[in-house]
């Protein structure tokens, strides 16, 4: 149907080695089982982890847009019938969102320490496969990450602070998610 | 003593984040998790902690760890208690938990007061998630109870707010369209709203309110064409409307056309693609209507943006198929991108140029392309090998250029994939074009003197046993094919004796010194290869019918269904007097053609269509046995025919039937759907009248209740007619009672029903429905062998069609036959063209036909000679009895 809101089939990032860091998939058709979508995800990033420069891929019929950066790989895969400038919009606004929110140190490290923020951008870029908002600094405003909890890191140091006073179990786990 | 074994197991844990390349989600432990849940009941809530802990768990369920059921619903408890924390980035985590749990935990539905406080509530930051995460949870029911508050939302002026409600709507428009279909008002308020998205969700939820209304949905588009619309989003789906109307009605206003066509001078590239987009894949558009839109791709083809040069190198691709001529203009820039970074980019370039480029052209393209095959990867030089091979299917006469270089590219590095795709464009070369035979065969035939791969090799011996009987010199084929026998494995070895056999069967010149060479292989180390040459050597001299349906033809009768019915037969012991009957297995239906699915395939094929059409009616078969003494003593299922609407999409109630052919009877499904939410249908049945007066119902099912959007389906049995005519045409009423219902509810209103009937479209059975197609390989040898029967021969003189290939198509379609070694491709130019089909009547009668199709080039007229020959000669006359 030409006319579906689905367009968006899943939203995944992965590191320097083609793994898993997010991936949220929508079409349940296409990407029912874990297993078929780890298996588009090794053909997807076969083709597309070396090659840094082209930006878009047509895989098993799914258009795959994607961006890197550091050791990360971004990808906002949909139907192959959708305006190819709407996916990539999708992903600029993914890109941008997560870039605002690690001050422009998008790397592998600096993500996973702001990992539920991450989860919550996606949520808040995308539902259940139809495009919910493009403009990033929407996005970053409506995930509410003002001031001190703009990301997970920067609580990190506070947590820190007060671990020095409070319990000393506390800050091992910070330096865990660091 | 705590914070001591606190850290060695931190430290254990740390150990084990090396070992996943840092990222200490990848290796979570599913008990230990759901252990830390228990942190959420702890007062006062530790919310950094508990945001760490849910951020797991959504990584748990990412990875698609599984967690019981008491498991899950024990955690989204946990998850109810951190409604108490005022940290915002914990709450926002709480909506993603309850939609993540939704699905696999119990009782979610307690948490829909806490979320219809925060949606109503003061903290904006709250009220959309919330939203979406209570529409997620809820059901029709319930629903009703926020009505109000979601009305609200819609309209609300913050746009997350109501982009939210206005996309959970979307949703709810699947559970519970009539109450979102109430909302209308505010949904048509907010498509005039500020916000983008806003406007393109309103937009998108107000068609799928008036879909069904196609003059709503008309007015709706003009009256946003006008203006108003300045999302590009919004813009984009407007234009698919838009589309959608031209394509469904030629009559469309045009004022929807020049809509699109102002749209492709917007500022938005988004919106003028996709305006661009709709334009060229329009149907009937006019070489000035297109013009502007081919212009603005043409541009696009030297975009900076990678994304926009694919998108319009992948449309020009599209298109180049209906509107080649329009896309020649683009060569220049299409020639460009063949050296795009981006191999998609280029691919796409290369395959629009070779199905674009004119018959003068193909030899410099070729060499274009041989500039660069040897650099790109496997998988693009089986694209670019898809579109020589439909470059030889429009240009024949270049085969001269294409098979020396198809045989340069097997004989060079790459994989199985890879060489199977160009010896399946060779052996098609092979099979359509006549004038290509010798050569392509010596080119497979050098290749199976050197091949790696035992599958491609039979696949040519195969091919040799075909095409070598009908070349002019046969004898210097064997010379390859016995070659084989001596230096290959057992599988090449095997094929090879198969391969020799059918020469043998075909030529009986040949026949002593195959017979021969058929002798030396009795003595093969292997048992198959041994067993096929003794099965060979004692079948070839016996009669030829039973050399052409030994030898040559394979086996008809689909591999499910032949199981199915041997088990039975080995099961039911009382059968074993009778000789199991192969006539009464259904058989297979001519393989739909290969459809190759490259990394450029457009959608993936989706189950639906991977199912063959014998499998479909092998399903047919299943589910109408397990409508209890249904199917009873009607033997097994022959064919079922693809449902035939009739009546209009839009009517009140649609109705479509299939037909079921059994040996004796024919059971017609006719599968209704009343889509009036306030009338419950009850006792619906269908009255069928002949004129003729030959068929009558002898048994029908009628349906005892038909609710609004709930298809069901009537059966009718009705026996073939005694006087052994296959065809007729009925007159079908659907007759019914009608009790009111409340749309909302659907409970009827009262007791009362009332009469009513409704006119159905005539039903036709033809003679196609008691033929299953199915073609022959070898289409001479067993047109000889039916020799003994009758033929029925008859001329027509077909005034409803002009061209030679639409008589074949509509020729193959009337009699239900499928066509035979290609012969439905009619070369360019010829005023005559004979074509050979084949297929299996009703209780398993084999039916052959030649068709013998000329026009008269005075005044194109087309003329039919049709021969049909059968096992059964009244076959063959009912057979012909088709046209009229």
């Amino acid at each position: 149907d030409p006319t579906s809101l689905y367009s968006v089939k899943g939203i995944v990032i992965l590191d320097q080695d083609g793994n898993r860091i997010i991936a949220k998939y929508f079409d349940k058709d296409a990407f029912g089982t874990v297993k078929e979508q780890k298996a588009f995800e090794k053909n997807l990033f076969s083709k597309t982890g070396r090659n840094s420069t082209s930006e878009i891929v047509l895989l098993d019929g799914v258009t795959c847009l994607y961006r890197s950066s550091v050791d990360l790989h971004f990808y906002v895969l949909g139907s192959s019938r959708e305006n190819e400038l709407i996916l990539e919009a999708l992903l600029n606004c993914l890109y941008d969102s997560i870039s605002t929110v690690l001050r422009k140190n998008v790397e592998k490290k600096t993500l996973i320490d702001a990992m539920d923020t991450a989860m919550l951008i996606i949520d808040e870029i995308c539902d259940e496969g139809i495009i919910l908002e493009t403009d990033s600094t929407a996005v970053v405003q409506r995930c509410n990450l003002k001031g001190d909890d703009i990301s997970f890191s920067d609580q990190t140091f506070s947590q820190v602070g007060q671990t020095f006073i409070g319990a000393a179990k506390e800050q091992f786990k910070w330096s865990l998610l660091k | 003593v705590n914070s001591t074994m606190d850290s060695s197991s931190e430290m254990k844990r740390e150990k084990k984040d090396e070992e996943s390349g840092g990222n200490p989600y990848a290796k979570l432990d599913v008990t230990s998790v759901l252990q830390e849940c228990r942190a959420f009941n702890e007062t006062p809530v530790n919310a950094r902690k508990c945001c760490i802990i849910l951020t797991k768990l959504f990584h748990l369920v990412q990875q698609g760890d599984s967690i019981g059921r008491t498991e899950a619903t024990a955690a989204f408890f946990g998850v109810t208690k951190l409604w108490q924390s005022k940290d915002a980035t914990l709450r926002r985590l709480v909506y993603l938990a309850v939609k993540v749990l939704s699905t696999i935990s119990d009782d979610v539905i307690i948490v829909t007061s806490s979320l219809t406080k925060d949606m109503t509530g003061k903290e904006d930051a709250y009220r959309a998630p919330a939203i979406r995460a209570l529409c997620l949870i809820t059901d029709a029911a319930m629903l009703q109870t926020i009505e109000r508050y979601m009305k609200q939302a819609i309209v609300d002026r913050n746009s997350a707010v109501s982009s939210a409600a206005l996309v959970s709507s979307i949703h709810l428009m699947r559970k519970a369209g009539e109450v979102v279909r109430r909302w209308a008002n505010e949904v048509q308020e907010a498509a005039s709203a500020d916000g983008h998205m806003v406007q393109f969700h309103a937009l998108a939820l107000l068609y799928q309110i008036r879909s069904n209304d196609r003059l709503a949905v008309n007015k709706l588009v003009l009256k946003f064409a006008k203006g108003g619309m300045r999302s590009p989003f919004a813009l984009c789906y407007l234009i698919r409307i838009a589309k959608q109307l031209i394509e469904e009605d030629d009559q469309a206003d045009s004022s929807l056309f020049q809509f699109i066509d102002s749209c492709l001078r917007h500022k938005s590239e988004m919106v003028v693609y996709e305006a661009a987009s709709a334009i060229v894949s329009l149907p009937n558009t006019s070489p000035s209507e297109l013009a502007p839109a081919i212009s603005v791709l043409q541009l696009f083809c030297s975009s900076p943006k990678p994304s926009l040069r694919f998108a319009a190198v992948r449309t020009l691709n599209k298109v180049s198929v209906k509107h080649p001529q329009a896309v020649t203009s683009c060569n220049v820039d299409l020639e460009k991108l063949i050296t795009d970074a981006n191999r998609s980019i280029a691919t796409l370039a290369i395959t629009t140029l070779l199905k674009t480029g004119a018959e003068s052209s193909v030899e410099r393209l070729m060499k274009q392309i041989s500039s660069f095959v040897s650099e790109i990867s496997d998988e693009f030089k089986i694209v670019v090998v898809e579109a020589i091979r439909a470059l030889i299917a429009r240009y024949p006469r270049k085969h001269t250029v294409m098979l020396p270089f198809l045989a340069n590219m097997l004989r060079n590095d790459g994989g199985f994939e890879y060489k199977r795709e160009i010896v399946d464009t060779l052996i098609a070369i092979v099979e359509e074009n006549p004038d290509a035979r010798l050569a392509g065969l010596a080119q497979l035939c050098e290749f199976i003197e050197d091949c790696e791969h035992s599958a491609l090799a039979t696949k040519v011996l195969h091919l040799l046993g075909r095409e070598a009987p009908k070349t002019a010199n046969p004898h210097a084929y064997i010379r390859f094919v016995y070659n084989r026998v001596i230096l290959e494995t057992t599988q090449v070895r095997a094929a090879a004796v198969s391969a020799l056999a059918k020469i043998g069967a075909q030529c009986p010149q040949l026949r002593p010194s195959i017979e021969g060479l058929l002798t030396n292989c009795l003595l093969d180390s292997e048992d198959e290869v041994r067993d096929r040459a003794t099965f060979y050597l004692s079948v070839l001299d016996m009669s030829p019918s039973i050399v052409n349906s030994l030898v040559l033809d394979t086996l008809q009768s689909a591999p499910a269904a032949l199981e199915k019915a041997a088990a039975e037969y080995v099961e039911n012991g009382e059968a074993h007097t009778n000789k199991f009957d192969l006539k009464s297995v259904p058989v297979c239906a001519a393989p739909a053609a290969k459809k190759a699915k490259t990394m450029l395939a457009e959608e993936a094929p989706s189950a639906k269509e991977k199912k063959s059409a014998a499998g479909a009616t092998a399903a047919a078969a299943e589910r109408l046995s397990l409508i209890e003494g249904l199917t009873n003593g009607l033997g097994p299922l022959f064919k079922s025919s693809p449902p035939i609407p009739l009546t209009d999409t839009v009517n009140e109630y649609t109705v479509h039937c299939t037909k079921h052919v059994f040996a004796s009877h024919v059971i017609l499904e006719f599968e209704c759907k009343n889509t009036l939410n306030d009338q419950l249908l009850v006792n619906v049945n269908v009255q069928l009248e002949d004129l003729e007066g030959e068929w009558n119902a002898s048994r029908q099912r009628p349906i005892s209740r038909l609710p609004y959007n709930e298809p069901a389906s009537i059966f009718v049995l009705l026996p073939f007619p005694e006087s052994g005519s296959v065809q007729g045409v009925l007159a079908a009423t659907l007759n019914f009672k009608v009790k009111d219902v409340d749309p909302s509810t659907g409970e009827p209103e009262s007791d009362d029903t009332y009469d009513d009937s409704y006119v159905l479209e005539e039903l036709e059975i033809s003679v196609s429905d008691s033929v299953q197609p199915l073609a022959k390989a070898s289409f001479g040898p067993a047109w000889n062998a039916l020799e003994e029967g009758d033929t029925v021969e008859e001329t027509f003189a077909l005034a409803s069609v002009n061209s030679i290939h639409e008589a074949i198509k509509k020729v193959a379609a009337l009699l239900g036959l499928a066509p035979c070694e290609r012969s439905d491709i009619v070369p360019e130019g010829k005023s005559r063209h004979v074509v050979m089909m084949s297929g299996v009547f009703r209780g398993g009668y084999e039916v052959l036909a030649k068709a013998n199709v000329a026009i008269d080039p005075s005044d194109n007229s087309i003329g039919l000679n049709l021969m049909i020959r059968s096992s059964e000669s009244t076959v063959a006359e009912i057979l012909a009895s088709a046209i009229v």
